[in-house]
């Protein structure tokens, strides 16, 4: 029970963090903090790899395996999309 | 021999660690283009690292399987990152869809193997997972397609919609409470998966193209929430705090939107966005409207100090964005201040805007967001709003019978003069008429946005050469 609370604690906490800093993005930069963040999100590769990895039935390998396929391809798509769109972001040179 | 598998496992808790102090400095460094793309390589980093710590978990037995998977889904990831960038936003909308599967997937594999013991706590949160996975996969899926127009765009409604669609949810949530208190009953399991994807897909049925931004938003904070579930059930703090993470962002960036399209936070929860509002059929007395051509446009703009674009999608639409580059490039040599107006739904998701003008190289300090660029206005010389409509009416602040009253506008009224590239006098997308066209000050441009701007760079081409 206490590590659930642990659990909660950290969560909630995150949560602000998250908060506090999304709120310093400029507006300029919501589209790709949206497909980073998309592409953090495909952590959750992690706990398809050990589904998949560990063979405990068959049923949990199949869904592993295709959770793993989905979650790649975000983080791949994700931060390949967030630094194309990042390069574009010029800023007016000084001829002033 | 206990030993390295002790040691293993620590190493692992240690890099998952610095896994999410990557996370968290890859989300502050997106604060300013400058430093943003060492948030991404931040980002990557802290993947890699995770990644290759959960490879070492000692659980693992074979690595057929996860191998193909990782590569497989690396090929399918390749051509997602390469999309155009008007294809942006069905892109993200997809990737919530991905998201949310692998979410969805996972929950339900780990039901099956815990089943049926199941302690109370952590059926609700696998519950949660899934309902909140499955429901945001099937939506994101028809978000993306509406935004890539396989689906109408246009909100389909029809009578008891919101009963049908909270009646769905509310079995879902009575039969998620049952197998809290029964985990053991397995053939009910699949009920909380399958009536939340129709769910997403009835949810997203009756919203319209315009409310697109708020919805893709709504649907990331869904994504993020259902993985940090997913956290708790495998007790993982790194995913619970990338999934907090995500969430979080999600949800400020939903408040915002909603926000910026006038409508309540709770209207958004509850997804009773969309309904199309009855246009307030104003008079039909016909106004005067005056037009101008590209050579009356072209030296106004040449005479002026200070010039604010106003793009809206229409710009997208028409592909007018590298001429108006142009445009600013001409009247910037020329000596005149060029400056961009962006409405925070100036396109079909947040900030989307800004990333097609960047795309078009126009530098990003002369994109404004609407509360830096709104105190301007009065001293702007000209207003050249291209394909934006609702987000430039007047009405929005001093007409309270009108559906868009008290949505934050672009002041554009309150330049000197405003110059509107417009197809004709069709009203916008609200279906609201824009008293801003019929202003004295106002000229109004007819045309095609690409064609017209291009007009009007080639008059200022022209004088430039003699």
């Amino acid at each position: 029970m206490s590590d659930i609370i642990t659990s909660l604690y950290i969560f909630m906490l995150a949560g602000f963090v998250g908060f506090e800093v999304i709120r310093r993005v400029s507006p300029l930069l919501h589209t790709p903090l949206m497909s980073l963040t998309n592409a953090l999100d495909a952590i959750a590769v992690v706990g398809a790899i050990i589904l998949a990895g560990e063979h405990k039935s068959s049923l949990a390998t199949v869904l592993g395996t295709l959770a793993i396929v989905a979650s790649t391809s975000n983080l791949v798509g994700g931060f390949l999309i967030t630094d194309r769109m990042l390069k574009m972001f010029k800023a007016s040179k000084p001829k002033k | 021999m206990t030993i390295t598998p002790f040691i293993t496992d620590h190493a692992i808790e240690v890099i998952y660690l610095i896994s999410t102090a990557l996370f968290i400095l890859s989300l502050k460094w997106m604060s300013a283009p400058t430093t943003a793309r060492h948030g991404v390589w931040a980002g990557e980093l802290g993947m890699l690292l995770a990644i290759g710590g959960t490879l070492l978990h000692r659980g693992i037995v074979d690595y057929t399987w996860v191998a193909s998977a990782l590569v497989l889904g690396a090929i399918i990831g390749v051509p997602l990152g390469l999309v155009q960038m008007t294809a942006v936003p069905q892109r993200t909308a997809l990737s919530h869809a991905f998201g949310a599967l692998c979410v969805a997937l996972v929950g339900t594999a780990e039901y099956y193997l815990r089943a049926p013991a199941v302690p109370k706590f952590m059926m609700a949160v696998l519950a949660l997972e899934v309902i909140l996975g499955s429901l945001t996969f099937t939506g994101s899926l028809m978000a993306a397609g509406k935004l890539q127009e396989i689906l109408p765009q246009r909100p389909i409604t029809y009578k008891g919609q919101n009963v049908v669609n909270i009646s769905l949810l509310a079995i879902a949530i009575a039969v998620a409470a049952y197998l809290v208190i029964h985990p053991e009953s397995t053939m009910l399991f699949p009920v909380i998966i399958a009536i939340p994807l129709l769910f997403g897909v009835l949810m997203i049925v009756p919203i319209g193209g315009a409310d697109m931004p708020t919805v893709i938003s709504l649907l990331n904070s869904y994504a993020g929430l259902s993985a940090a579930a997913m956290g708790f059930v495998l007790d993982s703090k790194l995913l619970i705090i990338a999934g907090a993470l995500d969430g979080s962002s999600g949800l400020f960036l939903s408040v915002i939107m909603s926000k910026a399209m006038n409508r309540s936070f709770t209207n958004v929860l509850f997804g009773a966005f969309g309904q199309v509002q009855s246009a307030a059929a104003s008079g039909e007395e016909t106004r005067n409207v005056k037009s101008a051509t590209a050579e009356e446009a072209a030296a106004i703009l040449v005479a002026a100090n200070s010039v604010v674009i106003v793009p809206g999608y229409g710009m997208a639409v028409a592909q007018a964005q590298h001429k108006v580059r142009e445009l600013y490039d001409v009247l910037t040599r020329r000596g005149v201040d060029v400056k961009f107006a962006i409405h925070p739904v100036a396109g079909r998701m947040p900030g989307h805007m800004n990333v097609l003008l960047a795309e078009a190289d126009i530098p990003y300090d002369k994109l404004l967001d609407m509360d830096a660029i709104n105190s301007e206005f009065p001293q702007t010389d000209v207003a050249l709003v291209i394909g934006a409509n609702d987000v430039t009416n007047p009405a929005a602040r001093t007409d309270p019978s009108s559906p868009i009253y008290g949505m934050p506008i672009l002041d554009v009224d309150k330049a000197r003069t405003v110059m509107v590239i417009k197809r004709g006098m069709s009203p916008g997308f609200a279906g609201i008429d824009n008293p801003l066209y019929y202003l004295d000050k106002t000229l109004m441009l007819f045309g095609d946005a690409r064609a017209f701007v291009g007009d009007i760079v080639r008059q200022l081409a022209g004088e430039g050469h003699g």
